[in-house]
């Protein structure tokens, strides 16, 4: 629809050259340690919380990365650190070539936030309930100053919700006036105001039932075609995952443990934690099948087990597993962290 | 603008109100004494301010129904010739006057302190808290009583407006910290809220954010409590008045003619001290009632 | 004869600017022993059918017509005293949130203890051992110790499981399961669903499944019941209803889910969104989405319907227009 004017700053040779996301060794510790004057009475030791914990991957552009995990696994916080609303305290990420931390904190921040956007898990809580969904969508327009004239404004605000299936009409509205799936599209369609080229997702339709779920998918999916669009895609849901992404990265606890082209995970998933994970989804075709019973809860966040962090819930863990921390190693089409893997034991 | 009057009037709100009789009639009373104190040189039928037009001979008369009343003045007159109704229609309007601006105060100080202290975290919400803890420890009247007492020892003879102003500043200072407080609670709730990290992902500065944002979805819960809190300043007010530290001699309010009136209570000349004391719960007690109505009106779960 | 028999349920609630219709003309039946799975989309009605039953529907929410049966029994007319004692003797219920289906000030002993105790005449230490048999049926290690644990102290799984002992405590004959598994992690979910199928018929009750996941209808129900705005689609069994939809609603449902197991470039879609309450329209509700809809659609409201091997509330299936057709 629009021609990728404002997007200099891609790289002409195509796709291939250089991924445009390039996350190394990331990490994310928070201190969630009692206060101090309880620390100082009670003798309670500090506490730090490793939300990530070396998580590295590369996307090329045009395609979708799926990060997929139970909770406490940490992908939401690595979808935040993408974006620049947190701090990493190890470890880079590069976009299209860039620092994009240093980035964000200089005076470069602001271009740097145009091409990297972020859409929502809660359709209720990400648009602000007392702004007209004009008001909402114009504000990166705005803010990155765009678009000045209010007229011209209104129009292309008319445009971005015509993108998403809705109305140009429906911008006069308030957002209560609209469904879960009506508000997550506005949500898109304030994301794409500043024409990005990355777009992370944190855990989008999980919200949304299963029809509506349908359509914004899709819609996800011919906006991707249409612009070039990257995606960090976050989700709980593996067949979701299965139909939007091109690559997929499981995390446990921090870190990941398989990194591998979609067909390859889905068709051989070679940790583990995957081929538990993928066994236990209640499906809803091929149901009769013989399962292996699931081991065990994830393990409380603040306290992970040593070395391998799955290794208390592990069919084949050993002592090695028990104290060396498995590194992600194979070929870039599927990498795994896994000693019984690297070993050949599995 | 008459699709927007029109949207009002069919919400649950204006449903709500038009359905209860005690807002109602409660929204009335508060309308009368507004219009009254507003309108007070063409309302009240003598100006009590005025010492020429004053009159000792009329001194201490009883209200216009009892034996020696007279119909000149309908609700009797005090120890100095001044009409009791006219002077209740005056110092209604000092008394709401005040309540007024002080509230205003308190909630712009209370407000942005609280969006400060509940957006910025840290060692600022940890001082501005402890501050408030500080302040709570003392009665309000108290802090009230010590602002204006020093303002007095300061300035022994302030102009009018001066003393006003220091009377507003006490209450005000006395009143702010619980929509600091409020404010805050709402604030770091919104905070956490995705609309608020969608608008610092697409690089929204921090202070637009808590303005523009965040602002207009924290200011429910203090509309109410601003609406009781003018009933409390208006008898704090009173307070201040009736123990000598309030509104000036020369311009009484309802607490100041209370005080006059009862040096008087138990020689007889009643009317002096309860007509003001009626007209104060009236004022106190229809403000109060409307702030409870929107109080209900405004909680999602009770519609 | 049916366990429970729900026969045309209407649920309404009056509103200042109307009365809502929120469960319309509902009836389905559950037998002894069996797994009945409701399903549907937020706003179809399928956790008011499941309060209605538990008789825990929240004012102004009122039953305006119809009848709920238990065991041959009226129960939706029953005065409050009454009720109490059918809730938890014969009905238990397991919601979705295990944090707040607890509470947190008491022993979880104590408020399985307190609950046999309620419902059945047996000792104070024979209520603990059955309380002490009930967590090790759900599969709490150390039951021994954990009885005398706060909720604080379990996993969320854990948690759940402790909610489902204590819906299983005075033996009832039917559990309303609202939603058990969808605060719970994946791998979680696989473990509780499968607890919940095998220990409810190891003691013959029946359970109704209320969820808007068709995955874990698939696994665990004998029956499915699809719910579209306050009333019944289609119902029948459970992979009949999977593999050969008999009401385009439930088939557009179907084809819109993404299948683990398969690729699609695109997913099917229905278009347009469930109706809200205040404005249902005339004849079938689903009529202005469907895509095989002609002209008794939009005038008539169908009935349940036998088609194949399920009952669906669709005129494709009336036995007069195939016969003419």
């Amino acid at each position: 629809m629009n021609a990728p004017a404002l997007n200099q700053e891609v790289s002409q040779e195509g796709a291939g050259a250089q991924p445009l996301v390039r996350a190394h060794d990331l990490a994310r510790t928070f201190d969630v340690s009692p206060p101090w004057l309880n620390r100082m009475l009670e003798g309670k030791p500090r506490q730090l919380l490793h939300a990530v914990d070396g998580v590295s991957f590369e996307i090329e552009q045009g395609t979708t990365l799926a990060l997929v995990g139970e909770s406490g696994c940490g992908k939401s916080t690595v979808a935040r650190l993408l974006v620049g609303l947190y701090q990493p305290t190890r470890g880079s990420f590069a976009f299209d070539g860039q620092d994009a931390h240093a980035a964000f904190q200089g005076p470069q921040a602001r271009a740097m936030r145009r091409r990297i956007q972020m859409i929502f898990q809660d359709p209720y809580a990400s648009l602000n309930p007392r702004w007209l969904v004009e008001d909402i969508i114009a504000e990166p327009l705005r803010e990155h100053g765009i678009l000045s004239d209010k007229a011209q404004t209104r129009e292309r605000v008319g445009q971005l919700l015509e993108s998403v299936g809705l109305a140009a009409a429906d911008m006069a509205k308030y957002p209560h006036q609209f469904s879960g799936g009506q508000r997550q599209r506005i949500s898109i369609a304030r994301a794409l105001a500043s024409e990005p080229q990355f777009l992370v997702c944190d855990e989008p339709t999980s919200a949304l039932d299963v029809s509506v779920q349908a359509q914004v998918l899709n819609i996800m999916k011919d906006l991707q075609r249409a612009r070039g669009l990257t995606y960090l895609f976050i989700s709980h849901n593996l067949a979701v995952v299965r139909h939007v992404s091109d690559q997929v990265g499981v995390m446990y606890l921090g870190r990941l443990v398989e990194l591998a082209d979609k067909r390859a995970l889905f068709g051989s998933p070679r940790h583990p934690y995957t081929r538990m994970l993928l066994d236990a989804i209640p499906k809803m075709h091929d149901t009769g099948r013989a399962r292996t019973p699931v081991q065990g809860e994830v393990p409380n966040p603040l306290n992970p087990p040593p070395g391998c962090a799955f290794n208390p819930r592990c069919p084949f863990a050993n002592d090695r597993c028990r104290s060396e921390r498995p590194q992600l190693l194979g070929t870039g089409g599927a990498r795994v962290a896994c000693h019984a893997v690297q070993e050949g034991r599995i | 603008m008459k699709h927007t009057l029109a949207r009002w009037y069919d919400s649950d709100v204006a449903h709500s109100f038009r359905s209860t009789p005690t807002a109602m009639a409660a929204a009335l009373i508060a309308l009368v004494c507004v219009f009254c104190s507003l309108f007070a040189g063409w309302v009240a039928p003598h100006n009590p301010f005025d010492l020429a037009s004053l009159n000792l001979g009329d001194a201490r008369l009883p209200p216009a129904w009892s034996a020696d009343g007279s119909a000149t003045y309908l609700l009797g007159t005090d120890d100095q010739g001044r009409d009791i109704l006219s002077a209740l229609i005056y110092g209604a309007r000092i008394s709401l006057v005040v309540g007024l601006a002080s509230v205003a105060l308190s909630v712009v100080l209370g407000v942005a302190l609280g969006l400060l202290a509940g957006f910025r975290g840290g060692w600022v919400d940890a001082l501005l808290m402890r501050l408030c803890d500080v302040m709570l420890s003392f009665p309000a009247i108290l802090i009230a009583l010590l602002i204006a007492g020093v303002g007095r020892a300061v300035f022994p003879n302030a102009p009018e407006s001066l003393a006003f102003g220091v009377l507003i500043l006490s209450i005000a200072l006395s009143g702010w910290v619980q929509y600091a407080r409020t404010v805050r609670g709402s604030t770091l709730v919104e905070r956490g809220k995705e609309y608020v990290q969608a608008a610092r992902v697409t690089g929204v500065s921090p202070l637009r954010i808590m303005r523009r944002h965040v602002l207009p979805n924290v200011l429910g819960p203090v509309m109410v409590l601003a609406t009781i809190q003018v009933a409390t300043a208006i008898i704090t007010e009173a307070t201040l008045s009736f123990l000598g530290v309030g509104a000036p001699p020369t311009s009484p309010s309802l607490g100041t003619l209370i005080r006059v009136g009862n040096d008087y209570l138990f020689s007889g000349e009643w009317w002096i001290t309860v007509f003001p004391g009626v007209m104060l719960v009236l004022i106190a007690l229809s403000v109060n009632l409307l702030g409870d109505w929107l109080r209900d009106a405004l909680n999602p779960r009770l519609r | 004869m049916s366990l429970l028999e729900v026969e045309n349920l209407v649920v309404e609630f009056p509103t200042r600017r109307g009365t809502l219709r929120a469960l319309d003309d509902v009836s389905f039946a559950i037998a002894p022993g069996e797994i009945l799975g409701v399903v549907g989309e937020s706003g179809a009605g399928k956790s008011l059918t499941g309060a209605s039953i538990i008789g825990l529907l929240e004012p102004p929410g009122r039953v305006a017509s119809g009848q709920i049966r238990l065991e041959g029994q009226r129960i939706d007319n029953l005065p409050h005293e009454q009720l109490r004692h059918i809730r938890g003797r014969k009905i238990g219920a397991i919601f979705q949130d295990p944090l707040t289906s607890l509470n947190p000030l008491y022993t979880v002993g104590r408020q399985l203890v307190e609950t046999i105790r309620t419902h059945l005449p047996v000792s104070a230490a024979e209520a603990r051992a059955r309380a002490i048999a009930l967590l090790q049926d759900t599969g709490i290690p150390a039951p021994e110790q954990r009885i005398d644990h706060y909720p604080h102290q379990f996993s969320g799984g854990m948690r759940q499981r402790v909610v489902i002992a204590l819906a299983l405590a005075a033996e009832p004959q039917l559990i309303v399961a609202d939603e058990p598994t969808t605060a719970l992690d994946v791998s979680i979910q696989a473990q509780i669903i499968q607890l919940l199928k095998n220990i409810c018929t190891s003691r013959g009750a029946a359970v109704m499944l209320i969820t808007h996941d068709m995955g874990v209808i698939a696994e665990t129900c004998d029956r499915v019941a699809v719910m579209y705005a306050g009333r019944v689609a289609e119902i029948g069994p459970v992979h009949e209803v999977i593999n050969q939809p008999a009401h385009p609603y439930t088939a557009g449902l179907m084809a819109c889910i993404p299948d683990m197991d398969a690729e699609r470039e695109r997913l099917a879609q229905i278009d347009g969104a469930m109706p809200r309450l205040n404005a249902i329209p005339q004849g079938c509700a689903f009529n202005p989405r469907c895509p095989q809809v002609f002209e008794r659609c939009r005038v008539q409201r169908p009935g349940l319907l036998p088609a194949g091997a399920t009952q669906a509330a669709c005129w494709l299936h009336d036995a007069a227009r195939q016969e003419a057709a």
